[in-house]
């Protein structure tokens, strides 16, 4: 485990100290904002009619109006740019040889692998928790339920993770790390079409289509419910690509790096 | 048992061979040269030793534990100098060395000793908190040994250590290098002979693949059987100084190596210097310069990396 953490903090090190973190970070943070005020106003809009006697509307409560909103949009920003953060994870120690010198120290791949998950998880949590500052705003002039936000932010970290998973096994694949971000969100992109394929097949199909597709799992989430089946295809998803990652390098010290 | 044992090995990339039965040894202790021309699977062997590549087949032990069977057990003794030393440009190099300590575990209390030591063996001590990126390709050299240094291990494998620096850096690590040497085996692998006639007492040869000699310098000079080298310079028209040199007596063979310049070989058991000034005066020639050039040695490598089958029979 301390091999892990080491990988960890040398790991965040290095993506603190790269400038695509600090613009992911301003970035996706701007663009959060800007879902939330949206969301906000248009909530603001619609009690504001409701309130001058017209009829209610049934999406009027803070979750259906605001959260929703708010976070299934933020869950796209993420499609957008967590393959930007796990594009270099090996692609950059594949290419300037580094990959050769820690293979070279007594630790396994997989946990090689499992600390570069984590410290990208990391840098996900830090995202996710600059998106609490809207919901803190929100906390200034109403009483939301924390609840929605909570089982949110969950979804979004299991969701990013899943993402995450995918791009660290797109980078091992590659020594350039464009290559890299073009495979992952390529590849993100087709397990959400996954979904929209269903009109083409029988209708059973169509069923364990959606139920592989991505976002999919995220929706419930959004509506502040956990379900443990949607947990479970976000764990099984990560452990998937980081067991296929751990595999891949052992594949590629076969084949010289 | 020797610290390196290495059996039959062979590894192809793909149709392409780049090891073919290569077989050596190493005692403890040892600075043995892996030398042979570039392109000739001294990296592959290296990355075998150090365990971050597996043979095709053939075994290789390293500190007496089996490199795929027990990788982990070798990554724990082997302090491993890649070619072009890659590292992490954005940390400091106590940073980069305390990570590696963290990675080799030795134990979190004796991590600072650990590191200190390292700096210092490998004469690091001013730069320890600059930037790797910002050092020059010496000082990076050295964090690339300083780093194989940590957790002290039995084995070292040097690969290219002083490729791309300049005369005096050379200078410093190889004298480091022998400072290194003592208890600890190392294979340093180059594909300049002065490198290994400067550090290793003995050399395994490697040519496209294989290994054509494994002997110790002296005993490779001598089988070159070719004597003394003389280089003699003369001053005006090089015409006629091959018949003049050939006539002193001793002299086996005169090669005109262009420039007026002509490389005499002589029994080995003969100085021809001065009979050759002697001759070449009582001729009418100046002389410029007459100097032994024993070059014996690099003829053999060049005799044994470019001529395999006859150097193998």
């Amino acid at each position: 485990m301390r091999r892990v953490l080491a990988i960890v903090r040398r790991e965040i090190g290095s993506i603190v100290h790269s400038p695509i973190a600090a613009a992911v970070l301003c970035v996706f943070l701007v663009l959060a904002g800007y879902f939330f005020s949206s969301a906000a106003a248009y909530y603001s809009l619609v009690s504001s009619r409701a309130l001058s006697g017209g009829a209610p509307d049934p999406s009027l409560n803070l979750v259906e109006g605001i959260v929703r909103p708010f976070f299934t949009p933020v869950a796209v920003l993420l499609l957008v740019f967590l393959p930007i953060v796990s594009m270099r994870l090996f692609a950059e120690e594949t290419r300037s040889g580094t990959l050769e010198l820690l293979l070279s120290y007594p630790v396994r791949d997989g946990e090689v692998v499992l600390g570069k998950f984590l410290a990208a998880l990391a840098f996900l949590a830090l995202l996710l928790v600059g998106t609490l500052a809207d919901g803190a705003l929100l906390g200034l002039v109403a009483r939301p339920d924390p609840v929605p936000f909570a089982t949110a932010f969950l979804g979004l970290l299991l969701l990013g993770g899943a993402f995450l998973s995918l791009g660290l096994f797109a980078s091992s694949l590659t020594g350039n790390q464009i290559v890299a971000a073009v495979l992952s969100f390529g590849a993100l992109l087709a397990f959400i079409l996954l979904e929209w394929a269903g009109t083409l097949v029988s209708p059973g199909a169509a069923r364990v289509l959606a139920h592989l597709s991505i976002m999919e799992h995220f929706g419930d989430f959004a509506k502040g419910v956990v379900d443990l089946r949607d947990v479970a295809y976000y764990v099984l998803f990560t452990t998937f690509f980081l067991y296929a990652t751990t595999r891949l390098l052992e594949l590629r010290r076969v084949r010289d790096l | 048992m020797g610290a390196i044992e290495v059996e039959g090995l062979t590894k192809e990339f793909g149709r392409r061979r780049a090891l073919d039965g290569v077989s050596f040894s190493a005692e403890k202790g040892e600075v043995l040269g892996f030398l042979g021309p570039n392109g000739a699977g001294k990296t592959t062997t290296l990355r075998i030793l150090a365990a971050v590549l597996p043979p095709t087949s053939g075994r290789a032990r390293v500190a007496g534990f089996d490199t795929v069977s027990d990788g982990l057990a070798v990554r724990e003794r082997v302090g491993y100098v890649p070619e072009r030393v890659p590292l992490y440009e954005e940390m400091r190099v106590d940073a980069f060395l305390r990570f590696v300590a963290d990675m080799k575990g030795i134990a979190p209390a004796r991590v600072r000793v650990a590191v200190e030591r390292a700096l210092e063996e490998a004469g690091l001590g001013d730069a320890a908190r600059d930037r790797i990126g910002r050092l020059s390709r010496g000082f990076r050299q050295r964090v690339g040994l300083a780093q194989a240094l940590l957790a002290d291990p039995p084995v070292l494998l040097l690969d290219e250590p002083t490729a791309g620096l300049d005369p005096a850096q050379i200078a410093e690590t190889r004298a480091l290098i022998r400072r290194l040497a003592g208890e600890r085996t190392i294979l340093l692998s180059t594909h300049i002979l002065p490198e290994v006639s400067a550090t290793c007492p003995r050399v395994v040869i490697l040519a496209r693949g294989r290994v054509v000699a494994v002997d110790t310098l002296a005993a490779l000079a001598a089988r070159a059987g070719r004597g003394r080298s003389v280089e003699v310079s003369v001053d005006g028209s090089p015409d006629g100084v091959r018949e003049i040199l050939g006539r002193v007596p001793g002299v086996r063979d005169v090669r005109d190596a262009g420039g007026n310049r002509f490389l005499v070989t002589a029994d080995a058991d003969r100085d021809v210097r001065p009979e050759v000034a002697r001759a070449l005066v009582a001729a009418g020639r100046a002389v410029l310069e007459v100097r032994s050039a024993d070059l014996s040695l690099e003829d053999v490598f060049l005799d044994l990396v470019t001529d395999e089958p006859e150097a193998r029979a």
